[in-house]
């Protein structure tokens, strides 16, 4: 791996916690990325259906080298999976960016508390408030839906944690969670001229990043941003529009029946369904989408949701060219029996090896 | 009932100053309401607000009434009973994403707010809902904490449960100790009708600039 801007000149042992440093709140690479005014690229983990540690290896396994966080999703769509707080606990022990989602849908105050305090603890940088989705879309429609706190509630709950170190109830932390939060956003559904006083509402509530729905209207998306310039957003929070390729026709049109939040306009699954090769059209589709994203003002990164197509989005990365060619830090290639000193040990002496000029510019950079 | 709450949110104009003048005349017999004693009220009282705002708004009664900022629709008709607008889900045409034959109750509170003198309070962020406060009337506690304090400009309907950031932890702590005034709650089925009265407004009401008072 060669020296370049994805190593911090503080960073004694990448994967380790980062010093935090002033106007910063997480020791995470993201933040530190976003804050050096890098344009970056996240993904969401599929937990798996296991309770084999190798399958969420695996999984991650999958980024390594085109990614700056893995968001750990949390019951995402209302399905039963390995929990978000699990998956962030096996990845960061490897020295993985964990965005650690956290959704209302399943846990009351008390529970989410506690694993905001345990996420941090376990090196989790990032942390994504959701209210999350109804019960009725997953595979226990049957279950009680919790919603004690809303995503606005829970973020500021969790920036008063971190920034008062205080729980809810007013009982002092002894040490405050370390964390650069985030929200979601859908600037493609009604009613669509709140959408950006809503997203103000979320940073005034905490969010200091925000990871939008799937984005396949770009104009829809244009005056979305133009709003949140005008609001005045543009400098308080970072926009992370979200990205995927369809596989077909027919899925873009199921998604767009069954999925709610997801817009898909005509001409994006008339496209598809005129291709020869769908699947190999939807990763242009989507390789282009990221291009054109990727220069509107206002847009500091791409969150590339790419369901049971994970392991192209190395290729979605390296094709689109988003990242100029930078290679965000991973742990190392899976070797099926992942040696954490080891690895750690072996980024040390790469470290080393780097030369003085190499470290200078990234400081520059940084 | 969803059509007269619908029309409810259509006519939220009328409905807000409705609200303002509910406010003025219980402020008028706040001295009256205090001899009567808000504990021995809180039932009836309460009772009566159930049956206005449950065949207006189909009110589930919170006990942290912010009709005022969220446009005339009560949010805990919100499946997931968010206070804060609509989430990611809502369906072409602003209809719920968990109840598809319901319009959104946000989308609904969207177009109430712009109908709205005070419009703009939707855009305040309401935090966390006091669970123990459900079922206790919303009205009483208003006049008790627009008495308590004058300099608020807190309306009824509108009572935002700003958190006191500023307080001390001591002063967040006893307010939240202690349990809701008089809770009729019929859920519950218990009261606690022996906390003191003031209890609710440490915790529910901090305007700005007065949190010194309270600690």
């Amino acid at each position: 791996m060669s020296a370049d801007a994805h190593r911090f000149d503080d960073e004694p042992v990448p994967g380790y916690p980062l010093p935090i440093l002033p106007g910063h709140s997480s020791p995470g690479r993201l933040e530190r990325l976003l804050r050096a005014g890098k344009f970056v690229v996240t993904s969401e983990l599929a937990p798996p259906d296991s309770a084999d540690p190798n399958a969420v290896y695996e999984r991650a396994a999958l980024f390594d080298g085109a990614v700056d966080a893995i968001n750990a999703t949390d019951g995402s769509g209302a399905h039963c999976h390995m929990g978000s707080l699990s998956v962030c606990a096996l990845l960061t022990r490897l020295g993985y960016a964990l965005i650690q989602q956290i959704s209302c849908r399943d846990k009351n105050r008390i529970a989410i508390q506690g694993d905001i305090l345990g996420g941090s603890a376990m090196g989790v940088a990032n942390m994504l408030c959701l209210s999350g989705d109804g019960v009725q879309t997953g595979d226990h429609p049957e279950a009680k839906p919790v919603f004690d706190l809303d995503c606005m509630s829970l973020l500021e709950i969790a920036r008063t944690m971190r920034d008062e170190a205080t729980f809810q109830s007013g009982r002092k932390l002894e040490s405050p969670p370390r964390v650069f939060l985030g929200a979601a956003a859908n600037p493609f559904v009604e009613p669509y001229d709140w959408r950006p006083g809503r997203l103000a509402k979320k940073v005034a509530a905490g969010a200091q990043f925000v990871q939008t729905q799937y984005c396949y209207d770009v104009p829809r998306l244009k005056a979305y941003l133009t709003a949140v310039r005008e609001l005045g957003l543009e400098d308080k929070v970072f926009m992370l529009v979200g990205v995927g390729p369809l596989a077909s026709a027919r899925t873009a049109s199921w998604i767009r029946a069954n999925v709610p939040g997801v817009h898909i306009p005509d001409a994006v699954i008339a496209r598809l369904a005129g291709a020869e090769n769908p699947k190999e059209e939807g990763i242009r589709l989507c390789i282009e989408l990221m291009q054109e994203i990727r220069e509107l003002p206002g847009v500091h990164g791409l969150h590339v949701m790419a369901y049971r197509q994970e392991a192209r989005v190395p290729e979605l990365v390296e094709r689109s060219g988003v990242l100029g060619g930078r290679v965000p830090w991973h742990p190392g290639q899976y070797d099926g029996n992942v040696d954490v000193e080891r690895q750690r040990e072996r980024q040390a002496e790469e470290l080393a090896e780097d030369s003085a000029e190499e470290l200078a510019a990234n400081l520059a950079d940084s | 009932m969803y059509i007269i709450r619908r029309w409810s949110v259509r006519h939220a104009r009328l409905m807000e100053r409705t609200y303002a003048l509910v406010e003025r005349t219980l402020l008028k017999a706040a001295p009256l309401l205090e001899r009567v004693g808000h504990e021995r009220l809180e039932k009836p009282v309460a009772a009566v607000e159930r049956a206005v705002k449950g065949a207006l708004f189909d009110c589930r009664m919170c006990g942290q009434c912010a009709l005022s900022s969220t446009g005339m629709s009560c949010p805990m008709n919100c499946p997931k009973t968010i206070r804060n607008g609509p989430c990611g889900g809502v369906r072409p045409d602003g209809f719920c994403e968990v109840e598809p034959d319901m319009r959104c109750v946000w989308v609904e509170g969207w177009e109430g707010a712009r109908r709205m003198r005070d419009g703009e309070a939707i855009h305040t962020v309401q935090f966390a809902v006091d669970h123990r406060l459900r079922g206790s009337s919303s009205w009483l506690r208003v006049v008790r904490e627009k008495t308590a304090s004058k300099t608020s400009e807190m309306e009824i309907g509108n009572v935002v449960p700003v958190r006191p950031l500023n307080a001390s932890p001591a002063g967040r702590m006893r307010g939240r100790a202690d349990r809701p005034t008089g809770t009729t709650t019929d859920r519950a089925g218990a009261t606690a009708a022996d906390d003191a009265p003031s209890a609710d407004t440490d915790r529910v009401l901090a305007p700005t600039g007065t949190d010194g008072r309270r600690t």
